[in-house]
């Protein structure tokens, strides 16, 4: 171990890590959206769009991120479609987390009874009133365990973005155990930076998802 | 140009090559979650010993494995190990290692949550009726950790054949990286054949994947009652 080599390419690590949580928090925001609008299309039965949301639902969840990524990047640019390495990373992370979100919103809303929605239309709030008062802030609070699993699960996805040409972490390692054969330092670095991007995050949800145990409605 | 593409997917033997290059991912797959479903039986019962030692060792063991990306864990165990033992590993046995290892994890995690699911009640009750110890198991607490267990253990399955399309990333040669030497080899006379090879290759794993997840959710629908 050569504690000289780390402190010289540590830095490194610093950026391609910025790099990769500035990508996971656009995608895990873009997951959040599109995962709630392909849930309130099924949730309604919105005709046709259901379709397609199911459709889309089962492509993403039952196909390897990587794979999405390469057809994205190596892909489409056969037929014009020139995206670059980041915008495929973020593309394909929505389009891999906005399917697991939808699950975790439709397990949520599922679980606010009928008999709340009823009661909803008898004081006469209207459908969109409903939703927004009443099956929404329960069906989130029902779904933080799955959000929190899937932010760690997309968190932990984007270390597949070095496939296509992504300066992030193990792409740091991976040259430096090409240019300098430094297999222990920089893996240990690697180790070492995930652990500092996951472990927090991992803390914080368990946290969270322990108050949200008082916080029940209903029962 | 784009119909020039498409062809090379029926091209002489491409496609039975792809197919081939499918089973390798699909066979590391099935030989790590056979492994895992093994050992995972065993460490999710050691697991609910409640014992501190066993606790904390288990504990550390399952958080660092499911905290890591996957990725990371194959670099490890295919550079690092193979650096600090000075020994040779291919990146198949490294893929069946990491893959092991982190079934295994996952898998205790469900046995462990299925049997401690079971309320004590029913424990109590079976031996009150003069059930013997391994009666119970058998006839009682088995059979319906079994209902819990098996939907997300199959589901487990779908999920490990996904994280297995890594393994091209380790220099394993399985679909993917069949389907770049198809690419490679007909780049003057069909350049647009990344976007068929590619969009084949996702359709394959969806074809492996789906009725796995249709199993899973049928299984846990029907127990679900």
């Amino acid at each position: 171990m050569d504690l000289g080599f780390i402190q010289k390419y540590y830095p490194l690590y610093i950026e391609a890590g910025v790099l990769t949580l500035r990508i996971a928090i656009i995608g895990i925001a873009g997951s959040f959206v599109v995962g709630l609008l392909t849930s309130l299309i099924r949730y309604y039965k919105l005709p046709v769009l259901k379709r397609i949301a199911g459709i889309y639902i089962e492509l993403s969840r039952n196909t390897p991120l990587l794979i999405q990524l390469f057809f994205l990047y190596f892909g489409l640019p056969k037929i014009g479609i020139m995206l670059s390495s980041e915008v495929c990373a973020i593309i394909g992370l929505i389009f891999l987390g906005g399917s697991y979100m939808s699950e975790a919103y439709r397990s949520g809303m599922e679980s606010v009874g009928a008999g709340q929605i009823d009661a909803g239309l008898s004081i006469g709030l209207k459908k969109h009133q409903i939703f927004w008062y009443i099956i929404l802030p329960q069906a989130i609070s029902v779904s933080v365990p799955a959000f929190a699993a899937n932010t760690i699960f997309l968190i932990k996805e984007t270390s597949v973005f070095s496939a296509v040409a992504l300066a992030d972490l193990m792409f740091v390692a991976k040259d430096l155990i090409g240019l300098y054969y430094r297999t222990d330092e920089a893996l240990l670095m690697l180790v070492i930076a995930y652990l500092i991007i996951l472990l927090p995050i991992s803390a914080a949800f368990s946290l969270l998802e322990r108050r949200l145990r008082y916080a029940g409605f209903g029962n | 140009m784009r119909d020039l593409g498409i062809k090379v997917l029926f091209q002489g033997i491409n496609f039975f090559r792809l197919l081939e290059g499918l089973w390798v991912t699909v066979k590391i797959s099935l030989i790590s979650v056979v492994l895992s479903a093994l050992l995972g039986i065993v460490l999710g019962m050691i697991m609910t010993i409640q014992n501190p030692v066993i606790k904390a060792v288990t504990k550390i063991y399952l958080e660092f494995i499911r905290i890591m990306p996957q990725l990371v864990l194959l670099f490890l165990v295919y550079f690092g190990i193979t650096k600090a033992f000075g020994i040779h590993l291919s990146g198949e046995l490294s893929a069946v290692i990491v893959f092991t290892l982190w079934g295994t994890a996952e898998m205790a995690d469900l046995v462990r949550g299925a049997l401690t699911s079971i309320a004590k009640s029913q424990y109590e009750a079976a031996l009150s009726i003069g059930l013997t110890m391994k009666q119970t198991y058998f006839y009682i607490i088995i059979p319906q950790a079994m209902r819990r267990l098996l939907p997300q253990a199959i589901n487990l399955v779908t999920r490990m054949i996904k994280t297995t399309s890594l393994i091209v990333l380790i220099g394993v040669v399985e679909v993917v990286k069949v389907g770049q030497q198809i690419i490679d080899a007909n780049r003057l006379t069909a350049p647009s054949a990344a976007l068929w090879i590619y969009g084949l290759i996702f359709f394959m794993y969806f074809i492996v994947c789906y009725p796995i997840s249709i199993l899973s959710r049928k299984l846990e629908k029907l127990w679900s009652s």
